[in-house]
């Protein structure tokens, strides 16, 4: 639980009147490479603490790094798919600082000279809107430990009795994806924020460079924010021109909606400051996932200084240009365009299209389709109950799906035994319950809770009889050709069969007794 | 085929090998012998940190074992060396001369330091050096300074005094080394022994704890110019733990040290090293030496490479930055020493780094942290670091111009013969100076080597000469270095190091 108190903070529409939100998000993303950045200690993530450590990750007296040519690879194949330059030559640099989790006390980093810069990301909004977000550079360097302080009442360094370091994540290479200052998103600010950072996720994940899992912090987002008053529209060169102001930068902002709030958060906080005459302090924030605020971090001052220069312990990086081209053809297809080629083949309209996309459903529906549903029942399945379910933990739904164990195939499925006439919509409905509660593959649910058709015409057939018979207004009218009603009298069939049939068939039986 | 002299200690690494190889001795009697020696003498010298007297023996042992079984051993199997204590031994203490690493055993093995252990070469313990190989003296050690053995109180020169000095008391027929500004070449000058500094990227730095990255070279030291390429061909070639490392085969240095021929080499004397500030008996050896050069058949030309003035300036920006960069890792958090702060009661990780930092480092190590990190602070960055690194293009560009027109070049290693202990402690500028002539070579990566030159006159202590030659060209090192050993043998009427008082008595007198 957290401790911190609130802020006071602006009503964010009274905010969007008075100031025009700057952003800058920095995402650091974890490289699932077989080895560490530096030295050839293992990278899985989940062993046991100190595991996977050496020499070189722990900065022992007299180590020495080496390049990991596979991470070198993935940050260019990153650099290429931001459509970033290439640099011809590039220097890794040391970022000087004291921290227990930091084995060297310094980091390996790059500095002035990344591998990559001056690309840029087109980014759909919710409503198919597309902005364009700048980016700055993308370098390469490698991780810190992992601090653990026990004893506190926030988990925080402050307060706590002592610390525990592991240091298996020391030196895992990671990539940072630096943008431009964000501007021009106006109130939409936070949903750019986030829509980036879920097209960043896409994208790796489609180049296979990481497992871009923000609750195991593969991918990590740091968001800056200021405030510049408004004096017009976001777009109009007049707001453009006006001088940005004083920004935070909130850490720790490990999920999708959280990059929204995270902003949405520090945009009200920020207002409420300077609506009131106050000036905002250049700070790190801490977010808080439980209450949905930022606490004061670190104070950034000017006296800050890394001392960087140039790391003399490894040679410079100098990608030749035939590489970068080869490179460059391993890229896969960009995920903007891949959508549009899938909602072609799967028939989509536009809106079910951003549906799928919004729910994080793309790759789920994929694999659906191709483990033979049709992609109306796949979409219709994902689209359904888990991602509702997901939505309700807070969770995306490839998460909350792998966390469960439900597969696409499952899905599959579920979907064939419907095609096949043994369930219902109602029944795959159960049966889906009873795969989301662990109970099995769909046919083991379906199996288990004895949830089958009844197959037997002779049983429908008595049914339809009894409720026509029953009914003699309704069959009248659909002897008088109104179809429609039969609807009702498919209905009480259905109630006489327990739901264990066929609508359809029982459809079909009721207009041949009665036409 | 020479035979062994009847002490053991005093014979060549050469010598010790073939008789090895023939079988007459082994390694245990050999590494026995030195143990010995060091009992004898060390209480003197204190060369040593470290003797790892059941370790050393140990690998005699094995390696006696492995000849026995015919297997085929490296040239220098069997024979025993010393090692500096700035490379890390597995299961044997490291500590660098520092307060702050003491007690410290490290899990592996600098590249190097395997490197002998699988050519078969005993280690006898570890030397001592100032403190992270910040000084000429050996002063800075933390754990007190070794003594010259031409004159126990003077110094042995630094920071590989614990080396030079080994080699000079005959604690060790070969020795290790590192040279970040002349801490191989200016101990080797003092002490009338040999000592490289291979091309940077030569030999691998993995495993030697940083001083300079950039400038760090590990090396070579012996008595003679042939036993110094011996240990260089089993020291150098290409590791893949160290970027910098070059990835070619090691220069034929063996072979030109036996062939020790200079005729018709072309030979430069560095107009800016050697004049004002060079005692007079330094300069007499060296033109002395000089003149040799050209009756063996080198042509000897002068060459002036202006940017030398600069290159201490340089390099006292260069080598602080890197390593005030290369000590924060010693923090007491993983391992070494840990100091908790005085009248604190719940001292924070900050608080305990601090207070172990300043009770672990000596003034020299502070002095250059707090140097490094001034010219590396924003702001000061361009003026002091970026300046210096200019200064370091020019003086290589300085070495390339030379050598379009000579083979190598030569200066006086040191500028004076060894300084009485003390003299020079409370001068950091005056203790820097002694690097003078040193320091170019690491600023421009080449390669160098000392040798003694003789004795100058006015104190009867050793003087050296300096031998550079262009990057990955080592072996003109030896070619000159063989070529003019055997000169001055000839002129001396013996190794210049037979006239260095003997130690034997004084440590018998003692033991008695």
């Amino acid at each position: 639980m957290s401790t911190a108190t609130a802020d006071a903070v602006m009503d964010y529409d009274e905010a969007m009147g008075k100031f025009d939100p700057v952003m800058g998000l920095e995402v650091h993303v974890e490289l699932h490479t077989a080895t560490k950045m530096f030295c050839g200690c293992p990278t899985e993530f989940g062993a046991e603490p100190n595991s996977q450590v050496c020499p070189v990750c722990l900065g022992l007296p007299g180590a020495l790094p080496v390049v990991n040519e596979k991470a070198v690879e993935s940050a260019i194949r990153i650099g290429l798919a931001l459509n970033c330059e290439i640099a011809e030559w590039c220097r890794f640099a040391r970022k000087n600082y004291f921290y227990p989790d930091m084995p060297k006390n310094f980091q390996t980093s790059q500095y002035d000279e990344p591998i990559a810069f001056e690309g840029h990301l087109d980014v759909e909004l919710e409503d198919g809107t597309v902005y364009r977000v700048e980016i700055e550079r993308a370098h390469m360097e490698e991780d810190t430990g992992k601090s653990l302080h026990i004893g506190g009442a926030t988990g925080r360094i402050h307060g706590a009795d002592h610390s525990l370091v592991d240091y298996n994540r020391a030196g895992i290479p990671l990539i940072e994806i630096v943008t431009k200052p964000m501007v021009g998103a106006g109130e939409r600010a936070p949903e750019v924020a986030k829509a980036y950072v879920s097209a960043l996720r896409d994208l790796l994940r489609a180049l296979d460079v990481s497992d871009v899992k923000m609750e195991q912090g593969s991918m990590r987002c740091d968001a800056n924010v200021s405030l510049r008053p408004r004096v017009g529209a976001p777009l109009d060169e007049a707001q453009l021109a006006v001088p940005l102001g004083t920004r935070t930068e909130t850490k720790n902002v490990n999920s999708l909606r959280s990059v929204e709030r995270a902003v949405r958060y520090e945009i009200s906080r920020h207002a409420a400051i300077l609506d009131g005459g106050g000036s905002i302090l250049q700070e790190t924030r801490h977010w808080h996932e439980d209450t949905g605020i930022t606490t004061s971090g670190r104070v950034k001052s000017d006296a800050e200084d890394y001392r960087y220069f140039p790391e003399p312990d490894l040679v410079p990086v100098a990608p030749t240009r035939e590489t970068v081209e080869a490179l460059r053809g391993t890229l896969p297809e960009p995920p903007g365009l891949r959508r549009k080629r899938l909602q072609s083949d799967w028939g989509y309209s536009d809106l079910e299209m951003r549906d799928v996309v919004n729910a994080g459903a793309v790759e789920l529906i994929e694999e659906t389709v191709a483990a033979g549903a049709s992609a109306g029942a796949a979409k219709k399945w994902w689209l359904g109950e888990p991602s509702r379910r997901a939505n309700g933990e807070g969770q995306d739904i490839v998460t909350y799906a792998a966390g469960l164990g439900l597969t696409p195939a499952h899905i599959a499925e579920l979907d064939g035994l419907v095609t096949a006439g043994r369930l219902n919509d109602s029944m795959a409905r159960q049966v889906l319950d009873g795969v989301l509660a662990g109970e099995g593959t769909p046919t083991a649910v379906a199996d288990a809770r004895g949830l089958e058709l009844v197959q037997d015409d002779g049983a429908l057939e008595a049914a339809v009889d009894k409720v026509i018979e029953a009914n003699p207004d309704v069959a009248a009218k659909i002897r008088d050709g109104k179809v429609a009603a039969a609807g009702a009298l498919i209905g009480q069939v259905m109630k006489e069969m327990k739901g264990q049939a066929d609508a359809g068939k029982a459809r079909e039986l009721i207009l041949a007794k009665l036409q | 085929m020479t035979d062994l002299p009847t002490d053991l200690t005093r014979a060549t690494a050469a010598d010790l090998a073939d008789a090895l190889a023939r079988k007459t001795i082994s390694s245990v009697e050999v590494t026995q012998a030195h143990l010995d020696r060091i009992a004898a003498v060390d209480g003197q010298v204190h060369s040593y940190l470290h003797v790892d007297t059941d370790g050393a023996l140990a690998q005699a042992r094995a390696v006696d074992e492995r000849r026995r079984a015919g297997e085929s051993l490296g040239a220098l199997a069997g024979v025993p060396i010393a090692v500096k204590d700035v490379m890390t031994t597995k299961g044997v203490p490291t500590t660098c001369g520092s307060r702050i690493l003491e007690g410290w055993i490290p899990p592996y093995d600098a590249t190097v330091v395997t490197k002998l252990r699988e050519s078969g070469l005993p280690i006898l313990g570890k030397t001592n050096m100032d403190e992270f190989a910040m000084g000429s003296s050996t002063e800075h050690s933390a754990y007190g300074p070794s003594h010259n053995p031409w004159d126990l109180d003077r110094i042995p020169g630094g920071s590989g005094g614990g080396s030079s000095s080994v080699l000079a008391s005959f604690q060790a027929p070969l020795a290790t080394g590192t040279d970040t500004g002349g801490s191989i070449r200016q101990p080797a000058a003092v002490t009338a022994t040999v000592g490289t500094k291979p091309t940077y990227g030569g030999v691998s730095r993995y495993g030697l704890v940083a001083l300079a990255s950039s400038l760090d070279q590990a090396g070579p030291c012996g008595r003679t110019v042939l036993d110094t390429a011996l240990l260089h061909a089993v020291m150098g070639g290409h590791d893949p733990m160290d970027s910098t490392s070059i990835d070619a085969p090691v220069p034929p240095v063996v072979e030109a040290a036996r062939a020790a021929d200079v005729r018709g080499m072309k030979i430069g004397v560095v107009k800016e090293l050697g004049g004002e500030g060079y005692q007079p008996g330094v300069r007499a050896r060296f033109d002395e030496s000089v003149a040799l050069l050209e009756e063996l058949g080198a042509e000897v030309v002068e060459v002036s490479c202006p940017n030398f003035e600069y290159a201490l300036a340089a390099y006292y920006l260069i080598l602080p930055s890197e390593a005030s960069s290369n000590l924060a890792k010693f923090d007491a958090m993983r391992y070494g020493l840990r100091v908790l702060p005085e009248g604190v009661d719940a001292p924070s990780a900050e608080q305990v780094m601090a207070a172990t930092r300043d009770a672990g480092f000596g003034d020299e190590v502070k002095r250059r942290i707090i140097l490094g990190t001034y010219a590396l602070s924003s702001g000061y960055y361009d003026a002091y670091y970026g300046s210096a690194q200019k200064v370091r293009a020019l003086i290589a560009q300085d070495f390339d111009a030379a050598y379009s027109k000579v083979d190598v070049l030569v200066s006086p290693t040191a500028p004076t013969t060894a300084f009485r202990l003390g003299d020079k402690l409370e001068d950091p500028m005056a203790m820097y100076l002694n690097d003078i002539a040193t320091i170019p070579a690491n600023l421009a990566g080449v390669p160098g080597m000392s040798i003694p030159s003789g004795l100058a006159d006015e104190d009867g202590l050793p003087a050296g000469i300096q031998i550079l030659a262009p990057a990955t060209k080592d072996e003109r090192l030896y070619s000159v270095g063989a070529a003019l050993e055997a000169a001055l043998v000839d002129r001396w009427g013996g190794p210049i190091l037979d006239r260095a008082p003997s130690l034997g008595g004084a440590a018998a007198a003692k033991g008695a």
